[in-house]
């Protein structure tokens, strides 16, 4: 189980080089990694989104393994069909090999218009990885705002106007809802956290059942941001508590990152992003209250399960 | 040798289950909806049984019961569902990238009127509405039909040179529900007849990875929907073999169309489904007083046998055409077009009327059809059509 740098680095790629995300995309990075993980042969089944269109523009593709895409709300949907045919031929012993089963979804396939077609996945019971890459819009339509995107958030269909300064909701809680649906092992990782995420894919591959991992992904364009920022963008937002890194094992929760020095401040995360210019302006004050105070609730609420589930 | 198979009395729905049950599909994917929810529910019986080895996966949605079947069919499953009316219009956005992957996925529906209102029982608005999705589409006359029908659309489907889905249609509740003498086949000579499913290509088969359902831009989609319109055109051929072979096996010999006294008929009615066991009630009783009157039904509306239809109808003098689904906004339905756009190049061609019939289960009875005929008659005297009528509708 152990992650071995030398033995990763040893594996071929099975996300190749010559796709077309934009450079900097923390899709890209996420996918390599997850890929990389894994230690049996896998089936990709992706949602339409940046990663979709980007890495398979006909007659190219980027993908090293069987590689689906059906539309946009259904690639859980598309991969339970693709496990049950797997699961017919082992019954008939057509098929000798040991294969698991990812489905990649942007946070628009998976909070939003995705939420139903993967929630009645995981309640089946498909023995497949449900993964979320999270860049908090959708970024292929050009930055419109989801389920996913904080409150305050600057996107093309939550703009920061003179009178609603960006998002006024605050984001869903989706990796809770997957808990509460009853994955077997759910996560949420990071790639500035690479040994954590890649350890959190190995055991959700091996968990027999549905899992799922929720995966903060750094989008340039969207954010406003460098394009040589992606990791350290990350690893700020875990250092910030704007994204928890923790995972839950059968009902039991374990928080995998806790700053002995408490988090960081959050306006360290915030300025350096496009998309938060204007939550730091002094007339959104309170705007930046909720947001600061929607953290410490998600924060709190993960110390409490902690506590609750270890006893 | 044709075989004499075993008699039953069984409704339609129940028919479909056990013609699928035979089959035994390596994945069934479905959501339940009336009129078709006994399918669903008898397979499930069957599962339960181990009656079969089939995956059966009792998905959230039709939306998802399609991907599902989508995502079996690419891993090289052999596929099956079910659905009807709102579900059939759930999927179709699934029921394109079906037909455009090239995945034979055989689907029945009990056919059914489309909201609002809500309404439970038979038209065809909703096949109609999947009429443009690719799908070669099968309407069954009765419960035998169904049945028979199931099993030459897994071999037309599965055939190496269409590798389409395609849609098994009936009417809701009036043959969905009605309990018929059902001629049984064995086990064994349908699995002879619809033999191994050996796809071209696989997700399972990891050894040679392939991507299934890219981005494909104005340098290169419309070769992939031409090659797609090629595919579905020439199963045409591939339709009537299959259809031959079953009749060799057992008898009953099916076409894509089935002409009934229209070779010498001077007023012609054109139906699908089970109004064409009606219409062939007044065929007989206006024949039997020596009127020139036949039935052309067809089986086969996608892709349309264009020229068996053209050479039933062109020494016809009218021709009735029956929809059963409503096309709001436009002068006729989808059955009617189909046939009158077909046929406007030839220099002798019958008048046709269009005639929009059986919304939501309304009743078609003998009495209308002979009624049909009557004013095929006075429009022959008249010289011209009259434009839509709607039958037994109180206006
Ligand atoms: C049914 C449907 N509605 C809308 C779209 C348009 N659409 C394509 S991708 C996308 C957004 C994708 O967002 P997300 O899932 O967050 O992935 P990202 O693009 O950010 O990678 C939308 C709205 C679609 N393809 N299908
Ligand atoms: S827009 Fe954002 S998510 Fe999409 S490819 Fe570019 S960086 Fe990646």
């Amino acid at each position: 189980m152990a992650i071995n740098l030398r033995e990763l680095a040893l594996k071929g790629e099975k996300l190749t080089s010559g796709h077309r995300l934009c450079a900097g995309c923390g899709a890209s990075i996420i996918v390599r990694m997850v890929l990389n993980a894994a230690e049996q042969p896998v089936v990709v089944a992706n949602a339409t989104g940046c990663l979709e269109v980007a890495t398979t523009i006909f007659p190219y593709t980027a993908w090293n393994v069987p590689w689906i895409h059906s539309a946009f709300e259904n690639s859980a949907a598309t991969i339970s069909g693709v496990e049950a045919a797997y699961r017919a031929f082992k019954k008939k012993g057509k098929i000798q090999e040991d294969i698991r089963f990812i489905s990649f979804s942007g946070d628009g396939g998976t909070y939003d218009i995705g939420l139903q077609a993967l929630s009645g996945a995981i309640e089946r019971g498909h023995r497949a990885l449900f993964i979320c890459y999270n860049n908090e819009a959708y970024m292929n339509t050009g930055i419109q705002r989801s389920g996913a995107t904080p409150r305050g958030a600057f996107t093309t269909t939550s703009p920061a106007g003179s009178v609603i300064p960006g998002k006024p909701q605050k984001r869903k809680n989706l990796t809770e809802m997957m808990v509460a649906n009853g994955a077997k092992y759910v996560a949420q990782a990071s790639p500035s956290h690479w040994r954590d995420l890649m350890e959190k894919v190995r055991k959700a591959l091996n968990t027999d059942g549905p899992s799922f991992i929720n995966i903060y992904s750094t989008c340039p364009r969207g954010w406003r941001t460098p394009d040589n920022s992606a990791i350290n963008m990350a690893r700020l937002a875990v250092e910030t508590g704007v994204w928890h890194l923790y995972e839950v094992e059968d009902g039991k929760y374990k928080i995998n990152y806790k700053p002995a020095k408490g988090f960081k401040p959050v306006e360290e995360y915030l300025k350096v992003q496009g998309r938060f210019a204007h939550l730091l302006r002094p007339e959104n004050a309170e705007i930046l209250e909720e947001f600061k105070k929607d953290l410490q609730r998600e924060w709190e609420h993960l110390l409490r399960m902690e506590e609750a589930t270890n006893k | 040798m044709k075989v004499k198979g075993r008699k039953i009395a069984i409704e339609g729905n129940e028919a479909a289950a056990l013609a699928l049950k035979q089959v035994n599909p390596d994945v069934v994917a479905a959501y339940p909806i009336t009129p078709s929810t006994e399918v669903v529910q008898k397979f499930s019986e069957y599962v339960a049984n181990g009656e079969v080895t089939t995956e059966f996966v009792p998905v959230e949605s039709e939306h998802s019961a399609m991907s599902a079947c989508i995502g079996a069919s690419a891993a090289g499953a052999r596929v099956a569902t079910s659905t009807a009316s709102q579900g059939l219009a759930l999927m179709w956005e699934m029921l394109y990238i079906a037909s455009s992957m090239r995945l034979p996925i055989v689907m029945t529906v009990a056919n059914r009127a489309l909201s609002a209102p809500i309404n439970i029982h038979g038209d065809h608005s909703d096949a109609m509405g999947a009429r443009d999705a690719g799908w070669i589409q099968i309407f069954s006359e009765n419960v035998q039909e169904i049945y028979d029908n199931i099993f030459q659309a897994f071999r037309i489907a599965e055939h190496p040179d269409v590798r389409l889905p395609v849609m098994v249609g009936y009417d809701g509740f009036i043959t969905s529900h009605s309990e018929e003498i059902l001629e049984l086949l064995e086990d064994e000579e349908v699995k002879r007849f619809i033999g191994e499913y050996k796809p071209k290509f696989s997700l399972l088969d990891i050894n040679n990875p392939i991507t299934m359902g890219p981005l494909a831009l104005f340098d290169s989609y419309f070769e992939f929907k031409v090659a797609q319109a090629y595919a579905i055109e020439n199963s045409l051929p591939i339709i009537k073999k299959v259809g031959k072979e079953f009749g060799d096996l057992t008898g009953r010999y099916y076409d894509v169309i089935e002409k009934y006294y229209t070779d010498d008929a001077d007023y012609i009615v054109v139906a699908m489904s089970s109004t064409c066991g009606t219409a062939r009630v007044v065929v007989d009783e206006l024949r039997e007083k020596g009127e020139k009157v036949g039935l052309l039904k067809i089986r086969v509306f996608r892709p349309f046998p264009l020229e068996d239809v053209v050479d039933a109808l062109k020494n016809a003098k009218v021709v009735g055409v029956l929809d059963r689904s409503m096309v709001p906004g436009s002068f006729a339905g989808p059955l009617y077009h189909e046939i009158t756009s077909g046929m406007y190049h030839l220099e002798k061609r019958p008048v046709f009327q269009p005639y929009v019939y059986g919304l939501g289960g309304r009743d078609i009875t003998t009495e209308h059809i002979k009624g049909v005929f009557e004013e095929l008659k006075e429009i022959e005297k008249a010289g011209k059509p009259k434009g839509l009528k709607y039958i037994g509708v109180r206006e």
